[in-house]
């Protein structure tokens, strides 16, 4: 799978959470739960969205690693291949 | 119509979901009403069947007005008539009783009309001396089929919900004597636990952290059960069932705090469905009434945010809330050595009526234990 197919993905599941949120505004460098006001809850639903998505399962302890929308990308572009 | 918040004055009817005939039980749905805050999915408190419905769609009435008729089972068709208007708060000004008109209606008529739910007051009689007839009923209810239903355009409800936030917040400056008292607590056992407990789970079956929280609360008003309860007319009335109201904020602005039954009978797997349930359906707006209403203490959780520590305002008539901060890695002292744990700040705000701060210390202190013991949760 391909970065904008991956990026299509993220977008789908994050429109699901944060449907008035303008997401071509949101920098790859930027926090994501800041930028798009998301809490834990949230970020669980945009994990099982990816999962639905992508059939992939992103484990606890990686959650670090994806703060921001740069990072799930490449994150999820290296699970993918 | 039912009384879907201390400040509720009014309700608008958006829908039956059942008809005259229907067998309910309680805690069945039978329709939705609109107040300021939001749409409400109104439970029944009664088995029974659905006998008439009064209110229509789109209808505003008063809280306490009549608004259906549930008869209990074998009970007579025609004891339980109320009248409407008896219920409506007596007018500062006199304004002129509608003089009833007595219908004329054939008995053939009047039974249909009851097995299909026309109100007979809107059809129109073609019989000797305009009497309504079986056929006039039939082609009421006919017409009725085929007009579109009128549903009341969704309203804005970010005003209505400031005005309900500012009303209930300021009766509880006001009235509420407030003590707080704040404890740090170490979570380095929840959080290994819950660590463990998600690697054997999918993405779809997590559990939040927060789900801990909510649980050891429940368990903690076990040991301190005054804090369980309402204040109601100078007297402490004390809650045996552990509902927990959970601050849930709204992405538009605003938020609600929408009741998790039974949060001290349902196991963490449980109770992180009852919560996604209940995030999910607050944040599409279709709560139902018995959460908007029975909620026994509140717990707000602002850890999602950078805060460390939160004073909350209790809601009237309840007695405690109990606000959770951020979960920070902290130095922490115990037996000498210095190493760095996890910690959560837990706040009690209590009511100085019904409580005092040594009861209140008791609880922050039985939270501590039941999270050092996380399997037990």
């Amino acid at each position: 799978m391909n970065e904008p197919e991956i990026r299509r993905a993220v977008t789908k599941a994050l429109r699901k959470i944060a449907p008035e949120a303008n997401l071509d505004q949101v920098g790859s460098d930027e926090n994501l739960r800041e930028a798009l006001d998301i809490d834990s809850f949230d970020f669980l639903n945009l994990l099982i969205g990816l999962h639905e998505e992508l059939q992939i399962e992103i484990p606890e302890s990686d959650y670090t690693k994806l703060s921001t929308l740069g990072e799930l990308v490449s994150y999820l572009a290296g699970r993918l291949k | 119509m039912p009384s879907l918040g201390a400040d509720m004055q009014e309700g608008t009817l958006i829908e039956w979901s059942v008809k005259p005939g229907d067998r309910v039980k309680r805690g069945d749905i039978i329709g939705v009403v609109r107040t300021e805050k939001a749409d409400i999915e109104v439970e029944v408190y009664h088995d029974g069947v659905v006998d008439q419905l009064l209110a229509k769609a789109g209808e505003t009435l008063p809280v306490g007005a009549v608004i259906a008729v549930i008869k209990e089972e074998g009970e007579a068709a025609a004891a339980a008539v109320p009248v409407r208007e008896a219920i409506q708060p007596t007018p500062s000004v006199p304004v002129p009783i509608p003089t009833a008109v007595r219908l004329r209606v054939s008995p053939l008529a009047r039974r249909v009309a009851q097995e299909l739910g026309i109100d007979l007051a809107h059809v129109q009689g073609t019989g000797p001396q305009a009497e309504i007839t079986k056929d006039d009923v039939e082609r009421a209810s006919e017409a009725l089929k085929k007009a579109p239903i009128q549903k009341p355009a969704a309203p804005d409800f970010r005003k209505g919900m400031r005005r309900a936030i500012a009303a209930a917040m300021a009766r509880s400056n006001r009235e509420i004597p407030h003590y707080y008292l704040e404890t740090k607590i170490d979570l380095q056992r929840v959080l290994k636990f819950l660590e463990a407990e998600n690697q054997k789970r999918s993405v779809k079956d997590r559990l939040l952290s927060v789900v801990l929280l909510i649980k050891a609360v429940a368990l903690s008003l076990h040991d301190v059960p005054e804090l369980n309860a309402y204040w109601i007319d100078d007297q402490l009335q004390p809650k045996e069932r552990v509902h927990i109201g959970f601050a849930i904020s709204l992405r538009q602005g605003g938020l609600v705090v929408p009741a998790i039954l039974d949060v001290d009978r349902k196991n963490l797997d449980e109770l992180m469905q009852a919560l996604r349930d209940l995030i999910t359906r607050a944040r599409s707006g279709r709560l139902r009434s018995s959460e908007i209403t029975d909620a026994t203490v509140t717990i707000t959780n602002l850890g999602d945010l950078g805060v460390e520590t939160v004073h909350g305002v209790i809601y009237p008539p309840q007695v405690a809330l109990v606000g959770f901060g951020r979960i920070i890695e902290s130095p922490w002292a115990e037996n000498g050595m210095l190493g760095i744990r996890p910690v959560v700040t837990a706040t009690l705000a209590g009511d100085h009526r019904a409580t005092d701060g040594h009861r209140g210390a008791q609880f922050l202190t039985a939270l501590n234990q039941h999270l050092q013991e996380p399997e037990k949760l």
